[in-house]
């Protein structure tokens, strides 16, 4: 069944005006993914706005495909001028940067931009294979499964986000208690609003994605003194080529680092980690690994496989349990919402098209985008260019005008500018971000799974553990919210030497 | 830091503490038909007062020199942030009075910046503070139907 239904997906979306989508999309995304402060979540939030008008499909294309191209534009801000655009890009800039510098940038981002596309594309391949699968599996679960699953996609970004992992439960908590704030649709009562009327409709996810992700960056990259100062690009079809022959030799780390990218990728928060695992074993099999960090080819290939294979698995348990796998794929849950379709796994029968149609695009769509940014390096790059004093306010205008867009309220520029303050501050301090938006997403449909559960099993929390499906889910989630007490005392049992909990760095 | 990270902690004691008020007020309990409104935000905020307690206890205990902020990187983000406020007020201020609309704001706002920061010469600060509002105005308006705050230029124009 799966091959008909991939049939009729490519039938939705290789139309001309869908494929001019995926183009316009692809150009916007990697604009966004260049320019600071716009990265792919707030980039497809302001954008939201413009897709209310569209047929579903086409939204879905364009706001996907911007995705693409901001995973893919990262991957230039980081090559280029040593800035990584996403936590994920981090690792790219370890040998991308010194390959830039020797005058190997073509090289480099050539290498960068294959390596996204051949892991997307096996996470995509997966996603074809295992999305109708895991969505018949999930028609089958009730609130308390939909509940644990919640919290083993909180229990990762304590357990597995690295930093304090008490800093990762804090924001978790702000994001859940936020969207508890207005109107309760079960009682009818008011809460947190203290007689404000502003306070009723609560706080729209879409506008702290926006102030969190966009002000916040915006205020952290101008007090880093912004100067852009970047390695010039040689690119032309010829060092392409030339590249493309040298590559099928990592065939083996294209292998591991999909493989690691898919696997750590479905999870929340698992691009990053999966970026950096995907590098520390590159090094760790290579003949050479003195090499790395000096501008190996190899420590290009290693981390952008697994950033993208990890960028789109995030997309499985959005489209198959209406749970978003990054801030990114939540933004595009709210709006599958706002178009009218109830994400979970009824979409795959209740609207195959627009589920088929959104797996095929992303086939078109990544095609699309790397032949487009292999040709158009230039003038990506040129955008860093534009000076920051020109930047800065427009990007800023950008964000107020997506903000207004979502309600047509005033408030919400004013919400966008507090979360801008609140971002800065807590991307100072090392509270993690993604999990506060994710929560604040989330917090209706937990707290109706829990309400549900609880009323299932008249008030007792062993519901959560007496169900085999939700059981097993909710062991592992506890498992992961005790990693962090857990990993000091089993490295201590096996004589190892101290480390910090599990953390990102390689 | 630790001072920032004492103060953060703090507040979301309080913050903590506000929610739980607010909860019991509802009703954290159980009613006849399942948890009271209140029950979810509750545990929540009981939660989190937990976590901001350690987190309070852990910066307290740890020492660093490194400020939060230097002087010079506080100018600079003021720099960004007091002409954004300013844009927001002028776009439509709260209250009776209206405002400029987005467009007119944001060219303000735009060529303020670039003048003041980026000492850009006049041309092309009212070049661009033309320009990109009227094509921001063309993609949102007229393109994509999507309505801006809208002041007295706009309406000029019939708009």
């Amino acid at each position: 069944m799966g091959l008909e239904n991939l049939f009729l997906g490519f039938q939705v979306a290789v139309t001309p005006f869908n494929l001019l989508i995926a183009v316009v999309g692809i150009l916007l995304g990697t604009i966004i993914g260049v320019l600071p402060g716009l990265g792919g979540a707030n980039g497809v939030a302001i954008l939201l706005p413009l897709t209310f008008t569209m047929p579903p499909t086409s939204a879905i294309i364009l706001l996907t495909c911007i995705y693409w191209g901001a995973l893919f534009g990262g991957a230039i801000t980081s090559v280029l001028f040593n800035i990584p655009g996403e936590p994920w890009s981090v690792a790219t800039t370890f040998d991308g940067y010194p390959m830039a510098k020797d005058g190997q940038s073509g090289q480099a981002l050539t290498a960068a931009f294959t390596s996204s596309f051949v892991g997307a594309f096996f996470s995509i391949v997966l996603i074809t294979l295992f999305a109708p699968l895991l969505a018949e599996v999930a028609l089958k679960f009730g609130p308390p499964e939909f509940f644990a699953i919640q919290l083993l996609t909180f229990s990762s970004f304590v357990g597995l986000g690295g930093g304090n992992p008490l800093k990762s439960l804090a924001t978790i908590l702000i994001g859940f208690i936020l969207s508890t704030v207005g109107l309760d649709i079960v009682t009818g009562q008011l809460r947190l609003t203290f007689g404000f009327t502003d306070l009723m409709k609560g706080f729209d996810f879409i506008i702290a994605v926006i102030g969190l992700f966009g002000i916040g960056e915006i205020l952290l990259s101008v007090e880093e003194g912004l100067r852009f100062q970047g390695a010039k690009t040689d690119m032309n079809m010829r060092v392409v080529l030339d590249t493309w022959k040298i590559l099928p030799r990592y065939y083996r780390t294209f292998v591991r680092s999909s493989i690691i990218g898919f696997w750590m990728g479905f999870k929340p928060g698992g691009a990053t980690p999966a970026s950096f695992m995907s590098y520390a074993f590159a090094k760790r099999f290579s003949k050479n690994p003195e090499r790395f960090g000096r501008g190996e080819l190899e420590g290009v290939v290693a981390p952008e496989t697994a950033a993208h294979a990890a960028g789109v698995a995030a997309m499985l348990p959005m489209i198959t349990l209406g749970i978003p796998g990054s801030p990114t794929a939540a933004v595009m849950l709210g709006g599958l919402i706002i178009w009218g379709l109830q994400p979970g796994p009824m979409l795959f029968v209740d609207n195959p098209d627009f589920v088929w149609g959104l797996i095929a695009s992303m086939y078109t769509g990544n095609v699309i985008g790397v032949v487009i940014v292999l040709a158009f390096v230039p003038f990506f790059a040129a955008i860093l260019r534009i000076p920051f004093a020109i930047l800065t306010p427009l990007i800023v205008v950008i964000c107020a005008i997506g903000s207004y867009a979502v309600h047509n309220s005033m408030i919400d520029i004013w919400y966008m500018v507090i979360f801008g303050v609140i971002g800065y501050v807590f991307k100072k301090l090392d509270y993690p971000l993604a999990p506060l938006v994710l929560a604040l997403v989330l917090g209706d449909m937990a707290e109706n799974a829990l309400r549900q559960s609880l009323i299932m099993s008249q008030g007792s929390l062993a519901i959560f553990l007496t169900r085999p499906i939700s059981g097993v889910i909710t062991a592992v989630a506890i498992f992961f919210f005790l990693m962090p007490l857990l990993t000091p005392w089993w490295r201590k049992l096996r004589g190892l030497p101290r480390s910090k909990a599990a953390s990102a760095q390689s | 830091m630790r001072v920032a990270d004492l103060v953060t902690a703090s507040l979301l004691m309080l913050l903590s503490a506000i929610v739980m008020y607010d909860a019991l007020l509802l009703g954290a309990g159980w009613s006849g038909d399942g948890p009271q409104s209140g029950f979810f935000p509750f545990w929540l905020a009981a939660l989190l007062a937990a976590v901001s307690i350690v987190l309070f206890v852990q910066a307290w205990r740890s020492w660093s020199k490194q400020p939060f902020v230097t002087r010079e990187q506080s100018v600079l983000v003021l720099k960004v942030l007091w002409p954004l406020v300013g844009f927001v007020l002028l776009t439509d201020p709260p209250g009776p009075w209206s405002g400029l609309g987005l467009y007119v704001a944001g060219a303000v706002y735009l060529g303020f910046y670039m003048r003041w920061v980026g000492r850009h010469d006049w041309r092309t600060v009212v070049a661009l503070a033309t320009v990109v509002p009227v094509i921001t105005f063309l993609i949102f308006e007229t393109w994509f139907l999507v309505p801006m705050p809208k002041g007295p230029i706009e309406a000029w124009f019939g708009y």
